[in-house]
């Protein structure tokens, strides 16, 4: 019940300021900054050079090329953690050499690997819970699906992203980017849609996963919207000249810039701050609790998934996100709809006003077909 | 009408002549922070050609304007390439600049710059006449054959000349097989066949035999001292510190802009260790610059860029700050009331560090408050904290709370922006110049009020023929 209360309703940036943004053609970085910051919580960068990784996860395994993981560090009594370089070092998982390329086998996507210490594979641990999404399949065995639904769920779920490498500007974007004194994390947007939230506990972690940023892996229509546009909308803040009289007024005038770029850099922002989410606990500690969620399942707008840390005070020590590429959504908006209709294709149908053959159609479209009976799939096509 | 039009072409005129200068003070066709090299290359030469093209004469006085030695490269070349459109009236002046400009490079540039009149299949009687005229005047040429030997000997074969004494027979016959009179030749033959003659030749040629002879670096070092310029003992004072030997060198001799790149290579540690000694040589280097180019202002204001960007590229390593740290030391002797404001502060100025956010706004505003009469940025005009923060301040600074201009402000931007040709500048209302040596601030404060865009073009015309004669005397 205690844990239930830590449950991420909404990002609020809660203990961060927004800064100005920086901006490289496309891509505009926004600064995250953290006004007290704490060192009782410490999140270190752990490379892996497999070209595959395969994680178990239980009842399932989940494979990805994975090239870092996160380990997190925490003490709880407030006391600040040891830096990077003065702890030991372990060596997690089995590798697997190979002649095409090595593996990686790992336990959990989340392991305790010590006392105070967590691993975790950032960006995967959400999108492994995007994937498990209603994974089950049909809980009531209905006429309309196939077998293989019936006795395996959804089966083997899959879907594709594209490398931080891939994106148009990106690399460079991150080199000349100037990081603040009591940085924390950014909000990345490629052509002003938001491409991705990224907030580490203290700036010493930030300086050192800065550049991780690149080899994280971002939705489809950031990687479009890179090939598209070459330059972000045209944004200027001014002074008000009827107000200034004196250097003071100047130097108030500089604040209300700062103050109006802050607020404005918040509203574009707003497709994943201020949206209602739905978070599952992944781990607790006596007073970090590490979440993944999924935003509000709005069909017309961004989608995102992601991960965050939130401190027993409803700050926020960690957050990472993906930015769901529109099929991405329709897809687990169709399951999540069917789920909540206990998998009835009528009753699913009628409440998203379609008939049934349409449902099917739009199922059959993004690549569930292989969930329905031959003979509905049929019945659909012939109509 | 007609007036009109020609008051504009004189506009026009002197906006390309300025923006032109302004870039060939800061670009030198490397790597920037935000630039790559061959977009800074493409960029400046588009420059030097359209200059070339409309503006002849006024393109080879530029060579007279304190422009860097790049620059100064590139238009030697350009001047020679296309000596057919010289008028007659100006060929005279043309050719006593090239001569002066070589004259006073340093060895190492002017070989190079004739080297790439073969490259470049430039061949004719007046290059020709340069080469050999170069030649001439050089004092001790057995010496620059032996240590320029390639170079020498493609130049000589390129523009006919004839040699005389040993230095042709040296060249271009085969050197092994005879032994020499002239003393430097006779060490090169020898120092292939004995450790100990390496230590007479000059150290770059040495250094290649120290490495055949498998003399240890320490050794080598200690004993090639004397050979040394005192740029190649700046640059090896750390290889000199690995191998445990010490190389004597005054620092406080050295160029400015050198010493303050030296001091920010330097780690932290040696920096705070040396601090005492750092700042004075800093201190005296800059008195050496003021007593050549002297300068006194009153009360002065330096607004210094610290933030990452100055951290300049791989090729031009630090550069951006070693210029802010320069610019720091200069106005710090030459004015007498001075304070400087980096944009993230600073206590010591030597142990500043190229890192964070570009926030030029708040110094700025804090220079003003200060109440200097003259304030100084030194800066790469990108600002992000806020964006336009410093630009919008000085825009309503001369507008509406300072439009008597009591405090004069200028920018010094030691980065070219190859995207538009120019340097960034911060605001319209605003000088921009560029600075790529700190050294050439006095300079640059006299050449300002044509960045301006108040004085004529007939005024800009003047001050670049006095510059001439004051190049062409001083030589």
């Amino acid at each position: 019940m205690a844990q239930k209360r830590h449950l991420l309703t909404d990002i609020a940036l809660k203990g961060l300021a927004i800064a100005p943004s920086q901006v490289y053609g496309a891509i505009r970085i926004v600064p995250l900054l953290r006004s007290q910051v704490r060192g009782d919580l410490r999140l270190f960068k752990r490379s892996y050079q497999q070209d595959l990784t395969m994680v178990d996860v239980g009842d399932a395994n989940y494979l990805a090329y994975v090239p870092h993981g996160l380990v997190m560090s925490w003490s709880n009594n407030g006391e600040p953690v040891a830096a990077y370089g003065g702890q030991f070092q372990k060596r997690d998982g089995k590798t697997l050499p190979g002649n095409c390329g090595s593996v990686k086998l790992l336990h959990r996507m989340v392991k305790r690997e010590q006392k105070n210490e967590l691993r975790f594979l950032p960006l995967h641990l959400a999108m492994e819970g995007f994937l498990s999404l209603f994974f089950k399949g049909p809980s009531i065995a209905w006429q309309d699906y196939s077998r293989y639904a019936k006795s395996h769920g959804l089966g083997s779920r899959w879907e594709w992203s594209v490398s931080g490498r891939a994106i148009a500007g990106l690399e460079d974007a991150i080199r000349i980017f100037e990081i603040h004194e009591g940085q924390v994390g950014v909000l990345l947007f490629v052509a002003e849609t938001l491409a991705s939230a990224f907030v580490v506990p203290t700036p010493e972690d930030y300086r050192a996963l800065h550049r991780s940023l690149l080899e994280d892996f971002y939705g489809e229509l950031i990687y479009q919207y890179a090939c598209i546009y070459d330059g972000p909308l045209s944004m200027t803040c001014s002074i008000n000249p009827h107000s200034v009289k004196t250097l003071a007024d100047l130097r108030q005038g500089v604040m209300q810039m700062r103050a109006d770029w802050a607020e404005f850099q918040g509203f574009m922002s707003e497709s994943l701050l201020g949206r209602r989410l739905n978070s599952q606990m992944v781990y607790a500690t006596h007073s970090f609790y590490l979440q993944r969620f999924i935003t509000d399942l709005d069909p017309h707008a961004q989608n995102y998934i992601g991960e965050a840390i939130v401190r027993e005070n409803g700050e926020l020590e960690y957050l990472k996100t993906y930015c769901l590429s529109a099929s991405q959504t329709k897809r687990v908006y169709l399951l999540s709809q069917l789920s909540a209709h206990n998998w009835n294709l009528a009753a699913t149908a009628t409440a998203l006003h379609n008939t049934k053959e349409e449902l099917v159609k739009r199922l059959e479209k993004v690549g569930f077909g292989y969930l329905l009976n031959p003979q509905v799939r049929e019945q659909a096509l012939k109509r | 009408m007609l007036h009109s039009a020609a008051s504009r072409l004189a506009q026009l005129a002197r906006e390309d002549l300025v923006m032109f200068i302004n870039a060939c003070l800061a670009c030198t066709g490397q790597h920037e922070f935000y630039d790559d090299a061959y977009g800074q290359r493409v960029s400046i030469d588009f420059l030097h050609d359209y200059i070339l093209g409309n503006y002849r004469l006024l393109y080879a006085r530029s060579l007279a304007a304190g422009i860097n030695q790049f620059n100064q490269a590139q238009i030697i070349l350009k001047l020679l390439a296309t000596g057919r459109h010289t008028l007659p009236a100006h060929r005279q002046e043309e050719g006593a600049l090239i001569a002066a400009t070589l004259r006073k490079f340093p060895p190492q540039r002017a070989w190079k710059v004739l080297a790439q009149l073969r490259q470049q299949g430039i061949n004719n009687r007046r290059s020709r006449a340069i080469a050999r005229d170069y030649f001439a005047q050089r004092q001790d040429l057995s010496f620059d054959a032996v240590k320029y030997r390639r170079k020498v000997k493609t130049i000589a074969k390129h523009a006919h000349l004839n040699l005389t004494g040993e230095v042709g027979p040296f060249l271009f016959h085969n050197w092994k097989q005879r032994t020499y009179e002239t003393k430097l030749f006779e060490a090169f033959r020898q120092a292939h066949y004995s450790a100990d003659a390496v230590y007479a030749l000059p150290f770059t040629i040495a250094e290649g035999l120290a490495q055949k002879h498998q003399i240890p670096r320490g050794v080598f070092l200690e004993n090639i001292q004397s050979r040394m310029t005192s740029g190649e003992k700046l640059r090896l004072q750390g290889s000199a510190e690995r191998s445990q030997i010490s190389i004597d060198l005054e620092l406080g001799h050295m160029p400015l802009t050198k010493l303050a790149l030296y001091i920010l290579s330097l780690p932290l540690q040696s920096r705070k260790a040396r601090r005492a000694e750092l700042e004075q040589a800093l201190q005296k280097s800059a008195r050496q610059v003021l007593y050549k180019a002297p300068l006194k202002l009153d009360r002065v204001a330096a607004v210094l860029d610290c933030s990452y960007s100055a951290s300049g590229s791989y090729e031009k390593h630090m550069r951006p700050l070693g210029v802010a740290l320069g610019a720091h030391a200069l106005l710090q002797v030459a004015a007498q009331d001075y304070r400087a404001f980096w944009t993230i502060p600073v206590e010591d100025p030597l142990l500043v560090q190229a890192r964070g956010q570009t926030d030029l706004a708040t110094p700025l505003l804090d220079a003003l408050d200060w109440g200097a009469n003259l304030i100084v940025i030194v800066s790469d005009g990108c600002e992000n904290d806020p964006p336009q923060g410093a630009a919008q301040v000085l825009q309503l600074c001369r507008e509406t709370l300072d439009p008597q201009r009591r405090v004069s402000i200028i920018h010094c931007n030691p980065v070219f922006n190859s995207e538009d040709f120019s340097l960034r500048p911060l605001c319209p209302l605003i000088p921009t110049v560029g600075l790529r040596e700190a050294e050439d601030l006095p300079t640059m404060l006299g050449f300002a009020r044509f960045a301006e865009g108040n004085a004529p073009l007939a005024e800009l015309e003047d001050y670049l023929a006095a510059r001439v004669q004051q190049f062409l005397g001083s030589v």
